[in-house]
């Protein structure tokens, strides 16, 4: 690649949020980065604590111990939060990807449709199926296994 | 907002001039305002009256060239295509396109993305080198096919889309939505038999894989060409391509002069060709 002369005015992670025109597929975008990252951090600890079970079984119930308690709980919830929107949404990213959805290349008249329309209601049932997981895993943390550690 | 009373409107302009400053800064200018100006109209007014170093870039001034592509009130557009009125406020702050490096004022520096633009082969390309270097006539192409691509092809590589897009902002390696489309665009010609070349740069990290939908490039294209849509078409051909089930086709042949036909009447002759 050419290196480029100038002043540097990439936006970095500015630029998640803003730069456009906003549109809600923006915010899907953002919020899809942001639960993967979190998914990952959320994985790495996993394997971390889940590993003690390699050096016995003391060390094992001791740092099952450091994980329990309401933040864990909040904590846990909110990993499971970030599941069902970043599973929804991948689909949609998945079914989109393979060309789905976007429609077909048209001569463009103003004011122009996008493929961002035409997918539009893809976005929506992503949306309804993760608020659907979501309380679903509201439903299980909150109600039927209240003040239940694993 | 109603702009039949307003006589002046206020210009913020991110300046940098590359031998004085050492970061970019806003200035103000207040200039009169007439309806029917465009953010370019009012740029050269701020030249005239104000700021005679000030600098971006322009020629077409009717959404044509692709020079004028800048950042007005917070949405990568083209001065020439954009009407003041339509901002629904007296005040127009300008930048340069961001994501790419400033040169001076608001001109962006677009060589990496053209010189990516030049890496994906943006033409048709062919084995029968012989056709391509002394053309002896058309080729065949239906009206079907011309769809495939007609709507990518009216790029005028302004960079809107790459300014706007989120990927672009954190990832100097990404292709970014231009030279995507453009690829996609030669891609999808019936006449092109490029795919391989273009899919070594196309498979790796630079190809379409970091684009996640945002579909920013496509909102604020000012032709229309959609670059969201063709960058995911694309990724379809390239997962059909890897499973072996992308359709093999033969590049679109010569178009033979049909034979044994008369001219209607009142018909003229088509002009001598200009290029022998
Ligand atoms: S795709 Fe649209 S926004 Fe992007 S460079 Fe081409 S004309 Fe400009
Ligand atoms: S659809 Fe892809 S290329 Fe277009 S703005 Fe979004 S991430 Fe960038
Ligand atoms: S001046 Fe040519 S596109 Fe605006």
């Amino acid at each position: 690649m050419l290196t480029a002369k100038g002043y540097p005015n990439r936006l970095g992670v500015g630029g998640w949020l803003g730069g456009g025109r906003w549109g809600m597929e923006r915010y899907l975008y953002t919020l899809h980065r942001l639960t993967g990252l979190g998914l990952i951090f959320y994985f790495l600890l996993h394997i971390l604590v889940t590993s003690a079970r390699a050096f016995g079984e003391a060390a094992w119930v001791a740092s099952m111990g450091r994980v329990t308690g309401p933040l864990f709980t909040v904590g846990e919830y909110l990993v499971f939060l970030a599941f069902a929107f970043h599973a929804a949404n991948g689909l949609r990213l998945a079914f989109i990807e393979l060309g789905w959805g976007v429609g077909k290349p048209f001569e463009p008249v103003y004011p122009y449709k996008t493929s961002v329309d035409f997918q539009r209601p893809l976005a929506i049932v992503a949306l309804l199926l993760a608020a659907l997981l979501a309380a679903a895993g509201t439903l299980d943390f909150f109600v039927l296994h209240k003040g239940v550690t694993p | 907002m109603d702009f039949a009373n307003v006589k002046e409107v206020t210009y913020r302009v991110r300046r940098f001039d590359p031998d004085k400053d050492r970061a970019p800064h806003w200035e103000e200018y207040r200039i009169p305002y007439a309806p029917g100006m465009t953010v370019l109209d009012g740029l050269w007014l701020v030249k005239e009256l104000h700021a005679p170093t000030l600098a971006w870039r322009s020629s077409c001034r009717m959404g044509v060239c692709g020079s004028c592509g800048m950042l007005i009130n917070g949405s990568p557009r083209l001065g020439c295509n954009t009407q003041i009125c339509e901002l629904e406020t007296t005040t127009v702050a300008v930048g340069p396109l961001p994501n790419f490096n400033i040169i001076k004022d608001l001109v962006p520096d677009l060589m990496p993305m053209l010189e990516t633009h030049r890496q994906l082969l943006p033409f048709i390309v062919r084995d029968d080198h012989e056709e391509m270097e002394k053309p002896s006539g058309e080729f065949w192409q239906s009206p079907e096919e011309l769809e495939h691509y007609l709507q990518f092809s009216y790029c005028i590589k302004c960079g809107c889309c790459m300014a706007a897009c989120p990927t672009c902002a954190t990832d100097p390696v990404y292709s970014g939505p231009m030279p995507l489309a453009q690829a996609h665009r030669y891609n999808s010609d019936s006449r092109d038999n490029g795919f391989t070349h273009r899919r070594q740069v196309l498979e790796g990290e630079r190809g379409p894989w970091r684009c996640h939908f945002a579909g920013e490039c496509s909102r604020v294209c000012p032709k229309g060409v959609d670059p969201a849509k063709a960058i995911q078409l694309m990724k379809r051909e390239l997962v059909a391509d890897y499973f072996k089930l992308r359709e093999q086709r033969c590049p679109a042949r010569l178009a033979e002069t049909p034979k044994g036909v008369a001219r209607r009447e009142g018909i003229p002759e088509a002009p001598a060709p200009t290029v022998r």
